[in-house]
Parts: structure tokens; C-alpha cells; sequence
């Protein structure tokens, strides 16, 4: 640092630099930087073999053919039902867990009250997340089993089959709903207070305030929670085989166009991975490459959207 | 866990190399000019002594605060306090950090209700009716609050304004019929030639300066009688607080003006009404010739003498 003599040595404390460290702090230090690198490498190790692997087995006739049924990998088709399953599903799925994962986050960081309820609202979002999907399918389908719920999905011989588009999103809602509440109330808790107390001093009432102030604030949050979301759903696979059925083409229940679709049985993309890996009943490696190559680029494309929002949005909206 | 040893007092060894401080005369200000011909005011930095505001011909009463006492669960705030607020005067709330002097201020608009555990007595009126009587909302909107921070919403300038224009649950004016309740609003506040092409832009981005100034239009749009200021310059540099301040003094004549500083000279550069407020308590009110030239409480001198605070 500075050329100038320090009068005495143990008067002023010495500048530190890295080698006079402490022998146990120099080892958390490269123990640190020493697993930091190795989940580099194995996040890019994966992002790299499914990049060779895919490109190697991608072909465009695999996007556009249903997947069927058939011992060698000419006759086996690609996997247009699934991919589109994948997306029916993310958007079933968000199309319920966004208002209500807003909804509740609203009333979690802007009202809390009765402070009792709230506490246990949030306790059971967070037990929900880490709640394993495969439980929630279950629960799902003695749920869609039920006469009742029968119009949901099909019905043979008078027994409800409790599989269907209907039932598995809004399993799937559930598992997305944690990252949206969380993502939604961390955005409106960034929010200063005095800036939802100028909205009150112009005469505006709370509602007034949340609609108009403080949601369109927090719409990058609002964003990044559904994206987050929409990346659990399309990555589950519990559910999707318990209550989608998993039969790799869309069965649909009836003739009705889209009601039909939605009650009857489908796949995903995860689904189709799960059958046409090595050890799945279709094993068809090759297909199964392929497709998880195609997952994993909705999912990292879906993580670069999210960098892009928060980014974007922490440029513009700050006050001092 | 052990407490660790206390560094070591750094003591002079001898060894120092010591340099004399040149002995020079005072700087000089330069005095401001007038007026630079085109009705440029100097920079605020060059001010010499501050100018006091001219008195206005007319002063109406307009808010009443009696006996008003406020606390936060059982930590009282404002202790019994009573003074008038006058449309076409500027009435400063002076003291230290924690006097109660903020608190008062979001009681005129009943702000201070939103705080969890807050509690009231005595009574404030609105040309004679009860503050408490009032629906909080259409209250609000008759008296306006600017905050320390300045704190635009984060959408364009003009919907900034605007938001207080549209009304809250009902469908929305198109933009057209309210653009010249929002180009009056913002040249009220001074802004409209800073700002008059770039309308959709986000508030945002304008400096600080013009946030507040953003901020006060936001305020006025709602044609308020009472404007309230808390801190409004306390973020800004000099030039900006020079254009608050003389916005303040040209908006008394139409609305009732309060304002909270922790700065005595801009009291005493804006103000016509000092209150100065000590512990909760209102030492001593009275016009800031009495409150800067001669008050009558030994605090007041002390606390403008620069004694404490």
C-alpha cells in the first residue's frame, strides 16, 4: 500500500493480503472456491452431454409425430402429443395457481390479518413446497376418483378414472403455487412503505392503491414467479403419470373438441422421458435423449427470461 | 463467545511528518447578483443572507388542531398540542429528530391512523367540521401530502399525475378529456417546460429534483386546501431546494402550506408561522420574525441559536 514506515509493528494493524491469512480460513477459502467450480462443472457437464446427445438424435419429423407403440426406433415416432402436453399443462396449471398465488400474496404482505390465519397460510404454502409430488398425486387421485368429481374425467363402466388434463393441473397448480406467492410477496414487500402511504395521502383507498400502485410495481415479480412456476410444473413427472395416465398420445374422453381433450388422458414430455428411458417400458434411449434435450431448453430458457426481468426490472424501478 | 481485546489506542510515535496549515485569509463568497437579466435566479449555493418572503395581504383560517395528542401504544408522540393553519401563510414545524413534529403533521390528514397502535385525543377541524367526522379518502384528497423521499409511482409522468384525476372504481376518462387537468397541475409545480415533451416517459428516470417537484404536482392535481410537506428537501441538492422553495412561497396564496424541515434556514427562508416542537410538546408558536428574532421560551432561543438539536 504505502511506502511510509509503520512506526511500531504491533501498534497498527497490518493491511491484510492473502497469504497471511489463517491456515483454517485459507482452507474454507479454497474449499469454497474449490465446490463452487464443481457445480459449475457438473450443471455444464449435464447442459453439455444432453446438448451432444440431442442435437445428435434431434430430428424436426420427431416434432411433428405422435409417439406409437412399436419395438425398433423407425416406427416408434417423435413426440408431438407430449411436447404439446407439456405446454397444455403449464398453462392449465398457471392459469389457476397465477391469480390465486397473487391473490394470496396480496393478502399475505398487504392485510396479514387476523395475524393467526396468516401465519398458517404461510406455513402451509412452505410445507407445500417442500411437500413430494408424488404424495400430492396421490391425494389427487382418490380426490378425481370421487363420483362427483366425475365430470372432470372419464368414466368407464361407471367408474371414474380420475386421470385427465383437468386433474393433473390442478395438482400441478399446487406445486406451482409456492413459487408465485413467494416471488409476488417478496416484490411487494420491496415496495418502500412511504410510497404505498403516498397513494394514501392522494386520497386513494387500498384497493385503489394495490391495483394501481403497488401490482404494476411488482409486475416483474409477477413475471418471475410464474416463470419459476411454469418451470417446477413442466419438470414434474409424479403427476403427470398418476393423474395425466401418461398414454403418450392424447385420449381424448369424447367427441366434444376441446372439453374432450382436456378430460381425457395425455403425456408430457417428461412422461415420454420416463417411458422411452433405457429402463422404461418403450426404451427408446435415442427418443428419450431427444426429448429431454428439448425440456432442458424450455427450462434454461425460461431461467434466462427470469435473469432478463429482475435484471431489467432492478434498472428501472428504484427510488432512493 | 469471547470477548475480544479492544484495538489498541493509536499514540504518536515522533517520527510523523508534521505539516503546518497555511494561514489564509476567509474565503469570499461571491455576493449573488439580482437578477441576470433573463430571470435567471442564481444558484441557491450562492445565496448570501436568506431572503424572508414578502407577508401576504390574506390569511384565512382553514385547519384548526386542538389539543391534539398522539401516542404508539403507550410512547406518547404529540403531547396536547393546539394551533391554527392559515391559507396564505406558510406555517414550518421546527425541532429535533423525534419531537413529534412528523407525527402531527400525517395527524392533518390522518396518515398517522394507518400506524398500528396509534391512539388519539382532542380534535382537528376542516373549515369547523371534524377531521374524525370525514371519510378518510375524500379527506385526503382536500389535504395532500409530499413526502421526504421523493417517491413518483413507477409508470409515466403524465399517469403520475393523472392517477389522482381517475377516479378509483369507476371507468377510467380517456386520456384527452383529463390533459389539461395534468398540464395544470404540473405547471403549478413549475415542471411543465421541463417536462412538456416527454410525458410518457418514466418518472423514474427524471433527477431527484424533479421527482419532487413530480410529486408536488401529484399533490396539487387533486385541487387539495391543505398541502402538507414532510421534509421535501431534505434529498434534493441546493438548486432544487431553491425551486421547492420558492414554489412553496408562490403556492400559499391557494392552499394552506405545512411543512416539517429539520433546516432552520429554510424555515426562515419560507415560513411565516413557526411552530417549534420539543419532546411531543409545542414549545412555542408565533411568527418567524418573533420565533428567529426574539422568542420568548429560553428552548426556542436555544434550539435557533443553534444551542442543541
Amino acid at each position: 500500500m504505502s511506502t511510509a514506515p509503520t512506526p511500531t509493528a504491533g501498534v497498527r494493524p497490518r493491511v491484510r493480503t492473502g497469504s497471511s491469512y489463517r491456515l483454517t480460513d485459507r482452507i474454507g477459502l479454497g474449499l469454497a472456491w474449490f465446490l463452487g467450480l464443481l457445480f459449475c462443472a457438473i450443471a455444464a457437464a449435464i447442459v453439455i452431454y444432453f446438448l451432444i446427445e440431442g442435437i445428435r438424435y434431434l430430428r424436426p419429423s420427431l416434432l411433428v409425430t405422435n409417439p406409437a407403440a412399436a419395438a425398433s426406433e423407425s416406427q416408434t415416432g417423435g413426440f408431438l402429443d407430449p411436447m404439446l402436453g407439456t405446454f397444455i399443462i403449464a398453462v392449465m396449471s398457471m392459469a389457476i395457481a397465477l391469480p390465486v398465488g397473487v391473490a394470496l400474496a396480496v393478502w399475505l404482505s398487504e392485510f396479514g390479518r387476523p395475524t393467526a390465519l396468516a401465519r398458517v397460510a404461510e406455513s402451509t404454502i412452505e410445507m407445500m413446497a417442500g411437500e413430494p409430488a408424488v404424495v400430492l398425486a396421490l391425494f389427487g387421485l382418490a380426490l378425481f376418483e370421487l363420483p362427483a368429481l366425475g365430470f372432470l374425467s372419464q368414466t368407464t363402466n361407471g367408474v371414474v378414472l380420475g386421470q385427465s388434463f383437468f386433474a393433473a393441473a390442478a395438482l400441478l397448480a399446487l406445486v406451482g403455487l409456492p413459487m408465485v406467492v413467494a416471488s409476488v410477496r417478496e416484490g411487494l414487500q420491496a415496495i418502500p412503505s412511504h410510497v404505498r402511504e403516498a397513494s394514501y395521502a392522494l386520497g386513494k383507498s387500498k384497493v385503489a392503491t394495490i391495483r394501481r400502485v403497488l401490482l404494476p410495481t411488482a409486475r416483474p415479480s409477477v413475471i418471475t414467479g410464474t416463470m419459476l412456476g411454469v418451470g417446477r410444473v413442466i419438470g414434474d413427472t409424479a403427476i403427470v403419470l398418476l393423474l395425466l395416465g401418461g398414454t403418450l398420445t392424447f385420449q381424448s374422453a369424447n367427441s366434444v373438441p376441446v372439453l374432450g381433450l382436456l378430460r381425457g388422458t395425455g403425456d408430457t414430455l417428461t412422461g415420454y422421458i420416463y417411458y422411452n428411458a433405457p429402463t422404461g417400458d418403450g426404451n427408446q434411449p435415442d427418443k428419450a435423449y431427444a426429448a429431454a434435450f428439448v425440456l432442458m431448453l424450455m427450462v434454461l430458457a425460461l431461467n434466462v427470461g427470469v435473469d432478463l426481468v429482475v435484471s431489467r426490472s432492478r434498472k428501472a424501478v428504484r427510488w432512493s | 463467545m469471547e470477548l475480544r481485546k479492544p484495538p489498541p489506542v493509536r499514540r504518536l510515535t515522533g517520527n510523523e511528518r508534521i505539516t503546518t496549515p497555511i494561514v489564509t485569509a476567509p474565503p469570499v463568497l461571491p455576493t449573488p447578483p439580482e437578477t441576470n437579466g433573463n430571470g435567471h435566479h442564481p444558484p441557491a449555493s450562492f445565496l448570501g443572507p436568506p431572503r424572508r418572503p414578502a407577508p401576504t395581504s390574506i390569511a384565512i383560517d382553514r385547519m384548526q388542531v386542538e389539543n391534539l395528542s398522539v401516542s404508539y401504544g403507550d410512547k406518547p408522540a404529540v403531547k396536547s398540542v393546539s394551533l391554527p393553519i392559515r391559507q396564505g401563510e406558510v406555517l414550518a414545524l421546527i425541532g429535533p429528530s423525534g419531537c413529534g413534529k412528523t407525527t402531527l403533521l400525517r395527524s392533518l390528514n390522518r396518515l398517522t391512523e394507518l400506524t398500528r397502535g396509534a391512539s388519539f385525543s382532542g380534535r382537528i377541524t376542516l373549515d369547523g367540521v371534524d377531521l374524525a367526522s370525514m371519510e378518510a379518502t375524500l379527506l385526503r384528497r382536500r389535504v395532500t401530502m409530499v413526502f421526504q423521499q421523493p417517491n413518483p409511482f413507477p409508470m409515466s409522468v403524465f399517469d403520475n399525475v393523472a392517477y389522482v384525476l381517475r377516479e378509483q372504481a369507476s371507468r377510467r376518462p380517456r386520456k384527452a378529456a383529463i390533459r389539461g387537468a395534468v398540464n395544470d397541475a404540473l405547471a403549478r409545480a413549475g415542471l411543465l417546460d421541463e417536462v412538456a415533451d416527454n410525458l410518457d416517459h418514466p418518472a423514474l428516470r427524471l433527477s431527484g429534483g424533479q421527482q419532487q417537484r413530480l410529486c408536488i404536482a401529484r399533490a396539487l392535481a387533486a385541487d387539495p386546501e391543505v398541502l402538507l410537506l414532510d421534509e421535501p428537501c431534505s434529498a434534493l441538492d441546493p438548486v432544487s431546494t431553491r425551486l421547492i422553495e420558492e414554489l412553496i412561497i408562490k403556492l400559499r396564496e391557494d392552499v394552506a402550506v405545512v411543512i416539517v424541515t429539520h433546516n432552520l434556514q429554510q424555515a426562515y427562508r419560507v415560513a411565516d408561522y413557526v411552530a417549534f416542537m420539543y419532546l411531543g410538546e409545542l414549545v412555542e408558536y408565533g411568527s418567524a420574525q418573533k420565533m428567529f428574532g426574539s422568542p420568548a421560551q429560553q428552548r426556542t432561543r436555544d434550539y435557533v441559536g443553534g444551542a442543541f438539536g
